[in-house]
Formats: C-alpha cells, sequence, structure tokens
C-alpha cells in the first residue's frame, strides 16, 4: 500500500482543496539525505465536508495539513482552494489568502498566548484583518465565544491559565472561527484532552460545523474519533495514501492490509476479546529516510510479494467510492481474480 | 523488604495475597491548601493478577500507584492508611528501606519512555545497574542478563543495544527498554503507569501483549492505571474506577462491564467513540470537569456532572456500599440499573435537568455543551 494515484480525487469543479502530487521533503544535516516526509500524496475536499486523515506518528499526516496550508509550501505539488492556485503565491498575496484557511492544533494550552486576556487572543483576527468597529468586533467575539459553550462576561478578562483543558480547545474553536473561514485544518484537536471532554470537543466540532457550513481536514491517529466526525476517510502510511472512502465502508470492510491492522489493534471497551485475535503488526514504521522501495508497507504487511518490493500500487477503486493502494487489497469487486491472497 | 519478616507473616494461604491496600490516603500540602489527592483507597492483589485503575487526569490514580510505592516524598506529602506487601506494613519505611523493596519486590513503568530513561548513560548500564545493587552479580553475569531481557522483550540485536543510548531507539523500543529494567530483579508487582498513552496504537497493541506475556511466565501481579477502559477491559482482572481521589466504583472486569452501578463509569464508557457507531453519531460527553480536590463539593464529588443526580446527592456524600456480585463495589445513592436510578433519571428527564447538571462548581464560566 502506500502508493499514489489519483483514481480517488472527484471533479474539480465540486472540490473546494484539491491538492495533487504533494512531495515534502526536509534535508538531513548537510549529509545528503531526505526525510520523504510526503511523497506523492493527492487528496481533495469537497465543501462541506469533513475528511479525516488517519495514521500512526511518522506517516505526515501533520506535514501534509502543514502543506496544504502553506506553512511550509510543499517541495512540489498544487493545492488549489475554491480554484484558486495556491502553491508559487507571493507572501502578500498568500497572507490575502490565509483568513480563508484557520488551522486547531493539538495542545490547546500552549497554542493560546498566556500573557494575553481571552478577549484579545479571540478578537485579535478582526483587528488585524481591520473588520468591522469596535463595537462590532466586541459583538463577534461575544457571540463566537457563546456558541463554543464559553461565558464571554466571564471569560475575556481571563488568561488562558485560568481554563482547562476542553474550555482552551474551545477558545482556539472561536478563535480560528472569527474570520469566518472556508475551510478549518484540525491537527489532533483532541488527542492532548480527557475522554470525557474529548466528546465535548467532537460534539461542539460538529455542531460548529452545522451552524458554520465549514468545511474540515480533520487529523487525527485515533480510528474511532476520525470516524465519528468524518464524512470521507484517508489513511496515510510513511507519506503515502493508502486507503480512501466513507468511514462506514472502511471500518466494515477494510480493503488495505494496514487499515485492517490499524482496526484490529484498538483495544475495545466493548468486547472482551478482539485484541488477541486478527492481524497484528510486527515492527515499526521504517525511517522515512530510506523508505522500502514498491509498497512502503510491504516490510510490515501480511500479504507482501515479490512484486510488492518491485512496483508501487497505484490508488484504484476495489468497490464503489472505496480506494485503495494496494496490489493485494483484502476484496475487490473490480477484478474477479484471487482477491487477499496473491495467485 | 526484608524476606524473613515477610515469610513469617505470610500465613494468607492459598489465596497468596501479595498487597493490601487498606484506607490509603495522600494529601499535598500546597499553597493553596491540602489536595486530597487520594481519599481512603482499599483493595487486595493476589499474585497474578493485574488489577486496572481507571480515571481522568486529575483522578489521583497515578498519585495512587505512587504512594504505594511510597515514591511520593517531601514533608508536604501526608499518607496515611496501611500498605501492607506480603503481611509487612511498608508504610513509614524510610527511603533506604525502600530502596530494598523498589526495583528487587515491586518496579514501575512509566508513561514516557523518554523522560523516564536516562538520555546519557547507556542502555546496559541503565539495565545492570539495578540486578548489580540487587542480585550482586558481576559485570559479565550483569551483561548476560541483561541480553536476555532485552531478547525477551522483544529487541533485535540486544548485545549491540548495550552500547547505545536512548535517543537512538524509538518510541515503542524505548518503552520495551523500560520494561526490561522494571523486569530485571524478577519484581512480583509491576506498576504500569499509562505504559503505552505515548505510543502508537499498533505499538501499543505489541507493548500490552509483551507485558501480558512476561507476567504470565513470571507469574507476577500487575497494576495497570490507564484513562482507557479498552485496555483495562482485554488485560485486567480487576478494575478500580477513581474519581476525585475516590474509589467510586470496584469489580472484577466481567461483573463491571455485565453490571455497574456508578453513573461515572457508565458516563465514561459512553463517552467514547467507538468503532461500531456509525460516523456522526452524537457523543454523550460528559459535562463539565473533575471537582476541586482542595475543597472537594459537600455531597457525591460527581453530583455536578451526573444525569441521575437528586437533592441529596448534593448534601451528603455516599459510602462505598457493596453491590449483589461478590467483590463489587460503589459509591452512589441513585445507582444505574435500579429501580431508585431509573426513578432519578426520568425525573431528571422529565423537569428537563437529565444533561445540564446543576452548575455547583466554583468555575465562572460556563462548561459543556
Amino acid at each position: 500500500m502506500a502508493g499514489s494515484g489519483t483514481a480517488h480525487l472527484r471533479d474539480p469543479e465540486s472540490t473546494l482543496l484539491r491538492a495533487e502530487h504533494l512531495v515534502v521533503e526536509f534535508p538531513v544535516g548537510n549529509t545528503g539525505l531526505k526525510v520523504h516526509a510526503v511523497s506523492d500524496v493527492s487528496l481533495d475536499i469537497l465543501p462541506g465536508e469533513t475528511l479525516g486523515l488517519v495514521g500512526e506518528s511518522g506517516s505526515g499526516k501533520s506535514t501534509t495539513g502543514r502543506a496544504l496550508m502553506q506553512m511550509p509550501s510543499p517541495g512540489s505539488g498544487s493545492v488549489t482552494l475554491d480554484g484558486q492556485e495556491i502553491t508559487g503565491l507571493k507572501s502578500n498575496d498568500l497572507r490575502e489568502l490565509r483568513p480563508q484557511m484557520q488551522m486547531i492544533f493539538q495542545d490547546p494550552i500552549s497554542s493560546l498566548n498566556p500573557r494575553r486576556r481571552v478577549g484579545e487572543i479571540v478578537g485579535e483576527p478582526l483587528r488585524i484583518w481591520k473588520r468591522g468597529s469596535a463595537a462590532e468586533q466586541d459583538a463577534l467575539v461575544d457571540a463566537t465565544l457563546e456558541a463554543v459553550g464559553i461565558d464571554p462576561s466571564a471569560a475575556k478578562g481571563r488568561r488562558p491559565h485560568e481554563f482547562s483543558g476542553g474550555q482552551c480547545q474551545r477558545i482556539c474553536v472561536a478563535r480560528a472561527l472569527m474570520l469566518d473561514p472556508k475551510i478549518l485544518i484540525c491537527d489532533e484537536p483532541v488527542s492532548a484532552l480527557d475522554v470525557s471532554v474529548q466528546a465535548q470537543i467532537l460534539n461542539l466540532l460538529q455542531d460548529m460545523k452545522e451552524r458554520y457550513g465549514l468545511t474540515m481536514l480533520f487529523i487525527a491517529h485515533d480510528l474511532a474519533v476520525v470516524k465519528n466526525v468524518s464524512d470521507r476517510v484517508a489513511v496515510m502510511y510513511l507519506g503515502k495514501l493508502c486507503e480512501v472512502g466513507s468511514p462506514d465502508d472502511i471500518y466494515a470492510r477494510p480493503a488495505h492490509p494496514y487499515t485492517r491492522a490499524l482496526i484490529d489493534s484498538i483495544p475495545s471497551a466493548d468486547s472482551e476479546t478482539n485484541t488477541h485475535e486478527g492481524v497484528r503488526l510486527t515492527g515499526e514504521i521504517p525511517s522515512p529516510v530510506a523508505p522500502p522501495s514498491g509498497c512502503r508497507f510491504r516490510t510490515r504487511c501480511p500479504s507482501a510479494q515479490e512484486l510488492c518490493s518491485q512496483v508501487e500500487p497505484v490508488m484504484r477503486e476495489v468497490s464503489p467510492n472505496q480506494f485503495v493502494a494496494c496490489h493485494f487489497p483484502l476484496h475487490d469487486e473490480n477484478s474477479g481474480t484471487a482477491v487477499g491472497s496473491p495467485a | 523488604m526484608t524476606a524473613t519478616e515477610a515469610d513469617t507473616n505470610l500465613s494468607v494461604g492459598q489465596r497468596a495475597t501479595l498487597l493490601e491496600v487498606v484506607d490509603l490516603s495522600t494529601t499535598f500540602r500546597t499553597e493553596r491548601g491540602m489536595v486530597h489527592a487520594v481519599d481512603g483507597v482499599t483493595f487486595t492483589l493476589d499474585r497474578g493478577r493485574t488489577l486496572g485503575i481507571v480515571g481522568e487526569s486529575g483522578s489521583g490514580k497515578t498519585v495512587l500507584s505512587r504512594s504505594i510505592m511510597g515514591l511520593l516524598s517531601g514533608k508536604n506529602v501526608i499518607r496515611t492508611g496501611s500498605v501492607k506487601y506480603e503481611g509487612t506494613e511498608i508504610i513509614g519505611y524510610s527511603a533506604k528501606q525502600m530502596s530494598n523493596v523498589w526495583g528487587a519486590e515491586m518496579s514501575m513503568v512509566f508513561q514516557d519512555p523518554m523522560t523516564s530513561l536516562n538520555p546519557v548513560m547507556k542502555i546496559g548500564k541503565q539495565i545492570t545497574e539495578s540486578l548489580r545493587r540487587h542480585l550482586g552479580v558481576d559485570k559479565d553475569e550483569a551483561d548476560k542478563t541483561a541480553i536476555a531481557l532485552l531478547k525477551s522483550v522483544g529487541i533485535p540485536a540486544p548485545e549491540q543495544r548495550l552500547g547505545e543510548y536512548p535517543h537512538q531507539l524509538s518510541g515503542g523500543m524505548r518503552q520495551r527498554v523500560t520494561i526490561s529494567i522494571a523486569l530485571a530483579c524478577g519484581p512480583k508487582i509491576l506498576f504500569a503507569d499509562e505504559p503505552t498513552t505515548a505510543l502508537d496504537v499498533t505499538v501499543q497493541a505489541q507493548i500490552l501483549d509483551l507485558l501480558d506475556e512476561q507476567q504470565r511466565e513470571r507469574h507476577m501481579a500487575m497494576i495497570l492505571v490507564t484513562h482507557d477502559l479498552g485496555v483495562v477491559r482485554t488485560r485486567a482482572d480487576e478494575i478500580i474506577v477513581m474519581y476525585g481521589g475516590k474509589v467510586v466504583e470496584q469489580a472484577p472486569t466481567s461483573t463491571l462491564f455485565a453490571s455497574m452501578k456508578m453513573p461515572y463509569t457508565e458516563a465514561l464508557l459512553r463517552s467514547i467513540p467507538r468503532l461500531d457507531m456509525p460516523s456522526h453519531t452524537r457523543l454523550d460527553a460528559i459535562p463539565g470537569r473533575p471537582p476541586n480536590l482542595i475543597s472537594p463539593p459537600a455531597g457525591c464529588n460527581f453530583a455536578a456532572r451526573c444525569r441521575y443526580v437528586q437533592p441529596r446527592c448534593l448534601e451528603e456524600r455516599p459510602p462505598l456500599v457493596a453491590a449483589a456480585d461478590p467483590g463489587h463495589f460503589y459509591r452512589c445513592f441513585f445507582p444505574v440499573g435500579t429501580p431508585e436510578g431509573d426513578a432519578a433519571l426520568q425525573a431528571n428527564i422529565s423537569a428537563g435537568t437529565a444533561v445540564a447538571a446543576p452548575a455547583t462548581r466554583s468555575s465562572t464560566t460556563s462548561e459543556e455543551s
């Protein structure tokens, strides 16, 4: 798995954000080596859709999110927002575009300036972009804080340390919504939070999505969380996409051996036995400095064959709206032959 | 601990109780007041069994495990109650006496494998340190044991790893090293404090399997501290659910999941997104956040966030009471799945207060949605 291709992309006319053949590489000191963080990833998001991007640490999911935001711009590939190509924009033009793309980070407390008050933090985007009069700005800050479940009269004069992690994440959501963005990129927004608070924030994001008509890219390592919030899920491994499809399809009938293994590794509070069965991955994710040839997952894949080390699999449709980059997918309606096990 | 003392007191018989904790409380003296981090915890742990301790951050689960091991020192830590290890009281042991217990009798695997290893000491040295201290073996012998240990925890090329530093290993490998250090002297109890929280899900499964396997081989007791009910469900024999420093429910694992009584346990389970739920399922979030442990509420600690809350819960502290099943205890006046509980929930639903619990907390901002 872990291959290239664009078969899973939809009509460019209909998409809000479209990235094709993204590549991000970082040099390793002056050794001449490179970290292949994102290698030929293509994805698209329809207006109002939530795309969940899931993978282990080191799979390149955060780097992909940042490449879409052009911080930093990808090494190669194209990103279009609403039909406009945004890679290669000059810094001033890019700055003009920034209000349309906002981001929420993993650690809510460290992403708020500890020395400033909540009212200033949330209102700052409006002041920078000179949106409305002071009174209008103030009213919008109040309304947005209210919408995310923070009492504005009590909160505006306080500083971030006076709030819990969950409340700080609500404040971050409010700040991201101030400029009415077209797309919100959430990078592990709940993984630093307690399970009870996590559910509050997931529900909040769902509410905000309905209320403000948001389009979201939701990056997380927790499959159950991603399934809960997403309309479409993309699974990443070592800088490549493995599988793309609707959450219900992917989780019920994963086609990629890696997706299967990820699902099988989750200990479940609902069943007593499932962690001791199924596919268990051995070893760890290989170094992105020297990724395996062919399919990048082959070193850990239970169904790997000779072919996998020579030819990189390309994204193709195995059942309606389920795409997989694998030579030997677990199921494949589009080829009548040997499925799961190579002939 | 001294083996002779332990032997004379080992009259417990077949059940082989290894650890007996009675009414253990741990209080921190801080500038803002006394923090009651652990409040009257009682349990016993038998040889070879696994106890899961579950709770949110701030519930006191980590302090409890450190308090049992005597890792909290200083004049601002007040420990009361009793901790008997193999029949011998170990509260009141000096640090010097405890150092014979640490490693050799009880040991701990911490959450973050990077910060629990010494970054400037070679891995071999870190493993053999306790071997040489407790077992008095010479360097060659200790190195051999270390290689065997690394092999048993699934580290490839162990001979080579002995000379490496922690930063040369991945997170999962480092956690395997900390496990091998914890296992080095053959402890009878292993405390694992969120051993997989910092790890990826595929690696988490490997580490939990490894702990399972080592526990079976060594017939070792384990205390698994985690916030993840999924982890304890598949690994623990018995579960303690903590909230605000107190045990709120305690039961054998199958009993707990078959007939949970405490509204908090139920709420915790309901708030977790599950893979078998269709996407976009609305989650039952627990409103608000855990109580302030400096001035805990007058009534039940969980009352402010509870769907079943009644006026009585705000005034009176519920005691830990026994349920019908053996070994099952809970702390609630209106337990889940009983006529009283159902009536309380119904009353709250019809009054429209079932979700938005009364705001009795000190916090001034609205929490919860």
